[in-house]
């Protein structure tokens, strides 16, 4: 069985929601505890959302510098698939293992509610298992998710393929600015997901590891937690590899 | 005289120009409530003081501008200022939190 560690930092608190949503989509989840740069062999590796030492200074940032993330860095160096959700998403960007950086929402609200994404690309190591690029409906719940490059930046990542996910409204038309509520931070072009260059990295603000289960409102969230499974167990496996060509879509 | 072997700075972390700023325009957006008019351009920003031992103030701020860069300040979305708050010789350094009188 595919073992996906999910990293534990002082103030992450959806790591039981990542185990779950992990178990699952089939895999055996694996606790990282953020003071051991030891992986422990696994496959891959999701950073989950919380508060990352009280998210003090600018989130994300403190997380970076534990022994844990130099091993993480080294992991994604390798080309092992690592999938930050939301304060994951945070510790990734302030990391320089994905591209931009989340701002404080444009409302200064925190928003907790349902939302929905849709992914750019279903041939990424991420968006692969999702069923189609339709709506998928999951929460949301941060206070910094704005997600900003500068304008060159953004043309260069959007010209490589790296936005895998964007804001939408329920017919799947992307969502506007601030003043629009399918957009619930105010990201720059809508951008809900990011991936790296070389196509391993991955992170977005909603959290598709509560919506696994019916019986939790939605299951569209699944879909991408078991393409992250389906890319490690492949990575360890060695059979059908994916080629994932960013800019060639 | 002693020679200096501490150094105490300010960081000031402000947002790039630019970057949209929600908490400044929060600020401005308050003014009115004052009856405040004639004040723009607000940004809101950080400040950290920290204190450094080190030789000369040259290699402390070299210390400071890497951890300014690296760790105070995301250079991708803001700048910073280094400010020199004072200095502490070794004769007359405070038991303290090392802020000079």
């Amino acid at each position: 069985m595919v073992r996906i560690g999910v990293v534990l930092f002082p103030g992450s608190n959806r790591d039981i929601d990542a185990v779950n949503a992990l178990r699952v989509a089939g895999a055996e989840p694996v606790v990282l505890w953020h003071e051991s740069a030891d992986l422990q062999g696994v496959d891959g590796i999701v950073l989950p959302g919380g508060f990352a030492y009280g998210d003090y200074l600018r989130a994300g940032v403190i997380a970076r510098f534990s022994p844990v993330m130099q091993a993480v860095a080294a992991f994604a160096d390798g080309g092992g698939h690592v999938l930050g959700i939301c304060n994951g998403f945070q510790v990734l960007t302030e990391a320089r293992l994905l591209p931009g950086a989340l701002l404080r929402n444009r409302s200064l609200r925190f928003v907790s509610r349902e939302i929905a994404i849709m992914a750019e690309r279903l041939d990424s190591p991420f968006t692969r298992a999702i069923d189609a690029r339709r709506p998928l409906r999951m929460p949301v719940a941060h206070g910094e998710g704005c997600y900003y490059a500068d304008a060159d930046a953004l043309d260069t990542l959007e010209a490589a393929g790296g936005v895998l996910f964007r804001y939408v409204h329920l017919d799947g038309s992307v969502a506007g600015g601030e003043e629009d509520r399918a957009n619930p931070n105010g990201s720059l072009r809508a951008i809900a997901g990011v991936t790296n260059a070389a196509g391993n990295v991955a992170g977005l603000m909603p959290h598709p590891e509560t919506a696994v289960e019916t019986v939790l409102g939605t299951d569209d969230g699944l879909g991408i937690v078991r393409s992250l499974v389906d890319s490690a167990a492949e990575r360890a496996h060695g059979d059908r590899p994916v080629v994932v060509t960013i800019g060639a879509r | 005289m002693s020679t200096a072997t501490a150094f105490r700075y300010a960081v000031n972390v402000t947002p790039k120009n630019g970057i949209l700023d929600p908490q400044g325009r929060a600020v401005e957006g308050s003014l009115p409530h004052l009856g405040v008019t004639g004040v723009s351009a607000i940004r809101v920003g950080r400040r950290v003081e920290l204190t450094v031992d080190a030789p000369s103030e040259a290699a402390a701020r070299t210390l400071v501008e890497r951890l300014a860069g690296e760790l105070l300040s995301n250079p991708l979305i803001e700048t910073f200022a280094i400010e020199l708050l004072g200095e502490l010789s070794a004769a007359t350094s405070p038991a303290g939190d090392g802020v000079p009188a």
